[in-house]
């Protein structure tokens, strides 16, 4: 009982904080209110839109503009050291680079086509819900959590102990007789994180693919199917081009996740054994080692790799905009 | 007329039960064949399965737990809620329980889904039904803005919090350190987390809700201000109420987001029970107590069980949210 009784205040001093936030909005609303004639745009504009226009200049673009001067300076930020920092990246994070790269090829196609399959055999079936509740629940899950629940399915125990893990266990079902310390298994261990994110992501993919499956209209399926078009000729010839623009937001957003993916690789092995990617090892170098130039330098990265990406989100919507 | 992604990112999406569209019931069936109930059965399983391990583990005595597998708990069933009642205390190993981790969780998460929804609804009718000039062009310049990694404002944010920030002599963020410590009267509250959250979660929030809000009906906004009323009037009386369907969902998905969040957390929460959040402490768990597996997995489970709870019962809304919320970073 005295743990609960310790949280209170907690929550209080968050309920005081939200009813302040209220109360504050409240006072400016009044005071916007009353205002008329030539002012009530301006000032209904500098209301509405400036608390949000000052948080994201100090907490985005600010910010973004310090990381990418901070990434040209040394590690203490003191000294100007041009290109060191990324020369750095170049020729001693080889491996976390290419991790990072496999990273965002395999895990979004690997989610999104395991994601298009269930969506297409799950639209075909009448009780789909719960096997969609099922396989979606892990999107529920942080990262910490999955790591921990994997954790347990990898867990090593020597050939001749009892196992824990299920996969040791069921791999010897099979016949093998010395499965690997999984996580230990360079470089195979990468494959085996990766799987925590696709277990996460396919749930996320499904859902979406299946509600752009659905929104095809039941004419162009009939037309096609009286010409003759059915099982994997539907599929190619119609299914896909028609769903063709989710396909791809759906994999560039699962890409944009996995560039940033940070908590699977820390809680698993905090980038040892041959698994570091470039989000942790930005975390490491600024928080542990305390370089923030290397820090700074490797957030760039993160960035040069999410502009493309985006940039296509941008494109997309400004067609779409064109066409309403 | 291939399907764009308007229909992924506008509010509010299609439902995961609903079949509003799509091919004829009789067509589907015609096309169901047993070998894709199996394919979907043993999916759905494989999929099922980790969750079930950690679940059953969490409820087996340590010696069982450490070192027999979990299914072999269906062949000699053995249930103890000793592993919980150790992870709440903190019992004899773990020094402070859970509990201190998962009120900060709730006290960090509930503001930190309020605060940018009320925000960024604000900046969403101002773009969208406040005419001036330049509007579009935030409109794109906002969503563009999520170009910008998590990462990239990690440090500079911790900075702001703990020394202050000035352009020149012109103060912008106060130095809130006390006179000749090193200890900002930030530290060790949740004050720099919800604005951390707060300030990461505006660009999709506010670009969602734009979406949904410029699609309310032109004449009813008319109407109001033929009959006198101003912005602050409207945005009270018409537009948050139409909008709660947006918002809902979008603050589910915030609450999950942040609920879930470990990079955030540990940069401007560090470990301490004072304000760290339970995805913080089961970081810590798993790497220092890995083999108690007792013990991470009850921890492990009473962090989930918020997050589960909360989509089993609101899977419709998380669902819009989620939809909508595809592009968030």
């Amino acid at each position: 009982m005295d743990e609960i009784l310790d949280g209170l205040p907690k929550l209080g001093s968050a309920a005081a904080a939200i009813a302040f936030f209220l109360a504050f909005l409240l006072v400016l609303f009044l005071i916007g209110g009353r205002i008329r004639g030539k002012l009530q745009g301006p000032v209904a504009i500098a209301v509405f839109l400036g608390p949000a226009a000052i948080l994201v200049t100090m907490g985005l673009i600010v910010p973004a503009g310090r990381t990418i001067y901070g990434s040209f300076l040394d590690a203490g930020q003191e000294e100007f050291v041009a290109f060191d920092n990324y020369a750095w990246i170049f020729e001693t994070q080889w491996g976390t680079l290419t991790n990072t790269i496999l990273w965002i090829i395999i895990a979004p196609l690997a989610s999104t086509g395991l994601g298009l399959t269930l969506a297409l055999l799950l639209d075909r079936m009448k009780r789909e819900s719960v096997a969609k509740s099922l396989i979606f629940m892990p999107m529920a899950i942080s990262f910490v959590g999955a790591s921990i629940i994997w954790g347990l399915m990898y867990e090593y125990r020597p050939p001749e102990s009892e196992q824990v893990g299920l996969l040791s266990q069921i791999v010897m079902w099979l016949g093998v007789d010395d499965p690997p310390n999984w996580i230990l298994w360079q470089p195979f261990n990468n494959y085996l994180l990766m799987i925590i994110m696709i277990w996460i992501q396919v749930g996320f993919a499904m859902v979406v693919l299946s509600a752009a499956i659905k929104n095809i209209p039941s004419d162009v399926v009939e037309a096609a199917e009286l010409d003759g078009a059915v099982g994997w000729k539907l599929f190619s010839r119609v299914t896909i081009p028609m769903i063709r623009a989710t396909l791809i937001v759906v994999l560039t957003t699962i890409m944009i996740a996995v560039l940033k993916i940070f908590d699977i690789v820390r809680t698993m092995t905090n980038g040892n054994f041959g698994t570091q990617v470039v989000a942790n090892e930005m975390y490491a170098q600024s928080f542990v080692q305390f370089n923030q130039g290397h820090g700074n330098a490797l957030a760039v990265v993160l960035f040069i790799g999410v502009i493309p990406l985006i940039i296509y989100n941008v494109i997309q919507l400004r067609k779409e905009r064109a066409i309403r | 007329m291939s399907v764009e992604a308007s229909e992924v990112v506008v509010l509010p999406g299609p439902d995961l039960n609903e079949e509003k569209h799509g091919i004829k019931e009789a067509a589907r069936r015609k096309l169901s064949s047993p070998w894709a109930v199996l394919v979907v059965v043993i999916i759905t399983v494989l999929w099922t399965i980790p969750t079930v391990g950690l679940l059953v583990t969490s409820f087996r005595p340590a010696a069982d737990a450490q070192n027999t597998g979990w299914w072999t708990f269906f062949r000699n069933p053995a249930v103890t809620f000793s592993n919980y009642a150790e992870v709440i205390t903190g019992g004899t190993t773990m020094g402070t329980g859970i509990m201190p981790y998962f009120f900060n969780s709730f006290a960090i998460a509930i503001p930190a889904a309020i605060f940018p929804l009320i925000l960024a609804s604000m900046a969403a009718y101002a773009i969208a039904w406040v005419p001036f000039k330049g509007s579009t062009w935030i409109f794109f310049g906002i969503f563009a803005l999520q170009v910008v990694p998590l990462q990239m404002a990690l440090l500079p944010l911790l900075q702001m919090f703990n020394l202050g920030w000035s352009i020149g002599d012109i103060p912008i963020f106060p130095d809130l350190n006390k006179e000749g410590s090193q200890q900002s009267l930030l530290a060790g509250t949740y004050i720099p987390l919800w604005i951390a959250h707060t300030m990461f979660a505006l660009p999709l929030a506010i670009f969602l809700l734009h979406n949904f809000m410029a699609q309310l009906p032109r004449d009813l906004m008319e109407a109001a201000r033929v009959d006198g009323a101003g912005h602050f009037l409207i945005f009270r009386k018409i537009v948050l109420p139409l909008s709660v369907p947006a918002i809902a969902s979008f603050a589910i998905f915030q609450f999950l987001w942040v609920w879930n969040d470990l990079l955030v957390a540990i940069t401007f929460a560090g470990g301490t029970p004072d304000v760290a959040p339970i995805t913080s402490y089961l970081a810590t768990i798993k790497g220092s107590y890995g083999a108690q597996l007792h013990l991470i997995t009850a921890g492990a489970f009473i962090a989930i069980i918020v997050p589960l709870i909360v989509f089993f019962s609101l899977q419709r809304f998380f669902v819009r949210g989620l939809l909508a919320g595809s592009v968030k970073g």
